[in-house]
């Protein structure tokens, strides 16, 4: 079922220089060529009724209800497949017409139940409404005859159900599958009376290729695929448009809303990001808003082993402010710090940042992008001068050539990865260079022209030797290095890739990966028309993190990647709010717009609007307060939205970090991993539940928009400026917009923005100023921010993470489609459906060895520690290499992974870890203790939501 | 939940050892030397610069040779 709300016209808009003027019904209308008469139709006010004609999908022709007469042209045309002509007549309505599409209704009416009023589509039902629109008024066929009423429904699927009896088989399912999503799940089997819509090879809609995307549910004009939400609740009566708070492509959504209760989440036809389309996790994974875990009461405890004890709010930010103060005048001001989270929204991680910089008097202020983006942001400023990607999404659509660089785009960023592949499907070609056979490698339609299937921790290696490539066969675009980069710095780095050590031949032996290969690869990057690269953690989050962003900033700018559309360098977001928490100064080093703490003018410019004075010197990264908690130094810390305890490297040293301080304040909405170790529990708030802005990462600026209260009565937003009231520094913000115009007015790239005009304009990608006033969709264009682009040397160093006989396998992690980081959210909504846990996928060759068996337990042992987790046998891995998501605290996945981290910033090498693995027939001793320790910090905190 | 050992000198050595390795490849020595330095200025704050400066007065044990040059140009 479509929107509530949206207006569909019939087919999609059409971009054409050449206006085309027709006569509608009497209509004078003016539309781009090659738009359908359907929507012209639209657009002029006049509606043909239509049943397999939607704006999301190409015109079908199949329903024959949109026939129009059009003078000069034989016969009754579909409108949706027949394009405008100029001076075209058209009319959409006379007697033929209307007995045509009667003759068509009373057909689809025969086969359907007439059980409208019980039917959960009642109102919004499409086959309904044409019912209504061509005056159906008698079925002279009757009911009796041979029909479709008696099949099953399938409600295998969590969040949706298939009614088959109530389909009228329009194909909207099967071409949303195919031309939206890109799965190719659906099909119509058999014909005539016997076709039907079948998912795979006629499985159950769980069993089959069905991604849960929903396009289906949301294209079908019946009844036939129904959230179950929408079944259980009832219809919406109102929606907002808000802003989903997964993944790093930052969908724009309708919440539909019956009163504070949302009936179900539609994707946004109008969304910038995401032009109606969404993937499982934002469209149906929300319930954990509402889940019976949530902790609504604030708490405080003396110890972790103590009770947790519930209090009011006045007390429990009292109590906070009192313990921070207290720490500092024991330990010194450097004492204490804070953490905020890629799931709060620019306001709030802004805020942190203020109330660090300020109550607390230092810089020590972290964010998650440090685990994950931090290389990014480092890389990209030191080469192109802006800590960002360069493009929007849709410019993929206009790239010839595609290079993914460890980044696993259907599972990681799905609703991108589709639009990535409707340009694959176009023919663009695809380099993919990962160590696993992800699914983009090979998936209906698509082929990867190469699979770069290269050792974990050797990008750099190769990414080194595909400029050397380009560098030695004169590939390089002189004209634009000349024009846009620095002659000497460019020299320099010519001369480094040349050198016979950074040739493919040279490090095949480290890459594992054949050096015709790289240089088949490397030449059709860099001479196969507009080069686009997309990269993630798996660039990112290595020793040489940050270098190897470097090393993707130089091959795109050898290569002239730069500066337009189809091109660029786009680092893929893992969380939500990724770009934006970066870009608000959540770093120790930098004020928001990644301006450094040792800059006087920006501190005199933030001092005079905070009035307080500035640290000049960076404060302590995450990985840096574990090491100073360790050593005594570093007793408190304000942790919002991060469960650190989960999802940073080796659990054991983090977990010793925290149990070192003396007053962790942890604000989130459940009782995470962390809370297990805190002192203060402030309840946080989901983003259904609070208005701000998210940044995806385009540089994207989308508004969150409360639509029902939280359950804590505080947005995190308000929580900060308790305690930073309480903390004797006060704040007077009444609304997430004021902050905002903060913001806009100590930031350059940000002087534009407000939430005022990110309504009027739907959205704005930074930077927003007096240069660009609505917003700048590609960076770069005239020249590098910096000037000009900067060259710079990425030797490859190996990682100290070595295999040998104790540690033969190089173990790495990675993320699933229906699972999201620590699994906060997902784990408690019915995604756990298709992954219940976290396994260890390891090569058959390698499984043979060490006699294991599918689902066998297996301990997986590292140089850090220990866990255990079942074993999945498959070839997408190499021999030699392990993989495993992280998705669930109990399986321990960063047990195993080591404080090795990027030489730049400290991102830990979640990629490479040296491990070996063995069957085994228990829990590994971590595991033991976790399991004693948080079933004993459950029982502390137990009763306290039903006080 | 674990007993394990801890040594901050011999983790911020690593990490310097990890910033030296990058400027190894700079071919002006004293650019390589004020690259680290200026990365361990901009980046570290005051308390881990003391922290291998004073490990470095110790002997500076595990310090690369670029590494260990840099350090000693650390300012607190």
């Amino acid at each position: 079922m479509l929107s509530i709300v949206e207006k569909d016209l019939g087919t999609p808009a059409v971009l054409a220089a050449k206006q085309v003027t027709l006569n509608v019904d009497g209509f004078e209308v003016t539309v781009p060529a090659g738009t359908s008469v359907m929507r012209a139709a639209a657009l002029a006010g006049v509606g043909v009724p239509k049943l397999c004609a939607t704006e999301q999908l190409e015109a079908f022709g199949s329903c024959r209800l949109c026939l129009v007469q059009i003078a000069g042209m034989k016969g009754y045309p579909a409108s949706c497949t027949t394009l405008v002509a100029e001076g075209m007549q058209v009319t959409t309505q006379n007697q033929k017409l209307a007995q045509l599409r009667r003759g068509v209704m009373e057909l689809y009416i025969s086969d359907h139940p007439l059980d409208c009023l019980t039917c959960p589509a009642n109102g919004h039902c499409e086959l309904q409404d044409m019912a209504g629109a061509v005056g159906l008024r008698e079925v002279r066929y009757g009911y009796a005859g041979e029909n479709h009423l008696h099949l099953n429904k399938d409600e295998s699927n969590p969040y949706f159900t298939f009614d088959a009896s109530k389909c009228i088989v329009c194909s909207r399912c099967v071409r949303a599958c195919d031309e939206v999503q890109g799965t190719l799940a659906l099909t119509v089997q058999g014909r005539g009376f016997d076709s039907k819509i079948v998912a795979s090879q006629d499985d159950s809609f769980l069993d089959s290729e069905c991604v849960s995307c929903g396009a289906c549910v949301q294209a079908c004009p019946t009844a036939t695929l129904s959230e179950k939400s929408l079944i259980d609740k009832g219809q919406a009566e109102h929606s907002a448009i808000t802003t989903c708070a997964y993944c790093g492509v930052g969908c724009s959504f309708r919440a539909e809303m019956r009163g504070s209760e949302v009936v179900r989440m539609v994707p946004n036809q109008n969304g910038h990001a995401n032009h109606g389309h969404s993937c499982v996790k934002g469209r149906f994974a929300i319930g954990y808003a509402t889940h019976p875990d949530r902790i609504t009461k604030p708490m405080i405890r003396a110890k972790i082993t103590d009770h947790w004890r519930e209090v009011s709010w006045e007390e429990a930010i009292a109590h906070a402010a009192g313990e921070f103060r207290r720490i500092q005048g024991k330990y010194g001001r450097d004492s204490i710090g804070g953490i905020t989270s890629s799931r709060c929204t620019n306001e709030e991680t802004y805020l942190v940042q203020k109330l660090v910089r300020t109550s607390f008097g230092n810089n020590n202020v972290d964010t998650c992008a440090r685990v994950c983006h931090s290389p990014t942001g480092y890389g990209l400023k030191q080469t192109l001068g802006e800590s960002a990607g360069t493009q929007t999404f849709d410019s993929v659509m206009q790239a010839d050539v595609i290079l993914i660089i460890g980044a696993n785009p259907t599972d990681a960023h799905p609703v991108f990865a589709s639009q990535m592949k409707r340009r694959l499907r176009e023919g663009a070609q695809l380099i993919i260079a990962d160590p696993r056979r992800i699914d983009l490698v090979r998936t209906p339609h698509i082929q990867a022209a190469h699979h770069l299937q290269l050792r974990p921790g050797t990008n750099v290696a190769l990414l080194n030797s595909l400029a050397h490539v380009v560098v030695t066969e004169g590939l390089v675009d002189q004209a634009f290095v000349a024009a846009r980069c620095e002659t000497e710095a460019f020299s320099k780095w010519r001369a480094f890739v040349a050198q016979a050590r950074n040739s493919p031949e040279t490090l095949e032996a480290d890459t594992g990966v054949p050096a015709a290969s790289v240089r088949a690869a490397a030449r059709l990057y860099a001479t196969g028309g507009n080069g686009a690269i997309y990269y993630g953690l798996g660039v990112t989050e290595h020793s040489q993190g940050s270098t190897a962003v470097m090393a993707i900033a130089n091959l795109a700018m050898a290569t002239g990647n730069l500066g337009r559309v189809g091109v660029g360098v786009n680092p893929l977001r893992g969380q939500n709010n990724v770009q934006g928490s970066c870009d608000m100064g959540s770093f120790p080093h930098e004020f928001p717009g990644y301006r450094h703490v040792s800059d006087g003018a920006t501190r005199a410019l933030f001092e005079k609007e905070w009035g307080v004075n500035l640290r000049a010197e960076p404060g302590l990264r995450i990985p840096n307060m574990f090491e100073a908690a360790l050593d005594g130094e570093f007793k408190g810390l304000y942790l919002e939205g991060e469960d650190i305890a989960q999802s940073d490297p080796n659990t054991q040293h983090v977990t010793a970090a925290l149990s070192a301080m003396e007053c962790i304040v942890v604000q989130d909405l459940f009782l995470n991993e962390s809370a297990k170790f805190a002192h203060v529990f402030l309840p946080g708030s989901s983003f259904l539940e609070k208005d701000g802005t998210f940044t995806n990462a385009e540089r994207r600026i989308s508004r969150v928009r409360k639509v029902m209260g939280a359950p804590g009565g505080y947005a995190d937003w308000e929580i900060t400026v308790l305690l930073s009231n309480a903390l004797g520094y006060p704040m007077h913000y009444t609304h997430p917009s004021q902050i905002m115009d903060e913001i806009a007015r100590l930031t350059p790239t940000f002087t534009g923005v407000s939430f005022e005009k990110i309504d009027k304009l739907g959205s704005i990608q930074w930077p927003c100023n007096d240069r660009a006033p609505e917003g700048t969709p590609i960076m770069h264009v005239d020249e590098f921010v910096r000037g000009k682009g900067q060259f710079m040397l990425t030797e490859y160093v190996p990682t100290r993470e070595k295999v040998n006989g104790r540690y033969p396998l190089i173990l790495t992690t990675g993320r699933i489609l229906s699972q999201y980081n620590v699994g906060a959210q997902t784990r408690r909504t019915a995604n756990n459906t298709w992954h219940a846990e976290d396994k260890l996928e390891l090569h058959p060759h390698d499984a043979e060895e060490r006699g294991i068996k599918e689902g066998d337990w297996v301990g997986v042992q590292s140089r850090a520690g220990e866990t255990v987790m079942r074993a999945l046998i498959t070839p997408r891995v190499q021999p030699g290499l392990v993989y495993t998501t992280f998705h669930f605290p109990d399986s321990g996945a960063n047990v195993i992974t080591t404080e090795n981290s990027d030489w730049a910033t400290n991102c830990p090498e979640y990629k490479v870890t040296a491990v070996q693995v063995t069957r085994v027939t228990q829990p590994s001793d971590w595991q033991k203790r976790y399991r004693s320790f948080s079933q004993r910090q459950e029982s502390l905190a137990q009763g306290m939501n039903e006080a | 939940m674990n007993g394990e050992s801890h040594s901050s000198s011999a983790h911020l050595v690593n990490m310097a050892n990890d910033i030296g390795a990058f400027f190894h490849a700079e071919p002006v020595r004293a650019d390589a030397v004020s690259g680290i330095v200026n990365h361990m200025q901009k980046f570290w704050t005051p308390r881990m610069r003391q922290k291998l400066l004073e490990h470095l007065r110790g002997g500076g044990a595990g310090l690369e040779e670029l590494a260990r040059e840099a350090v000693q140009r650390l300012t607190t």
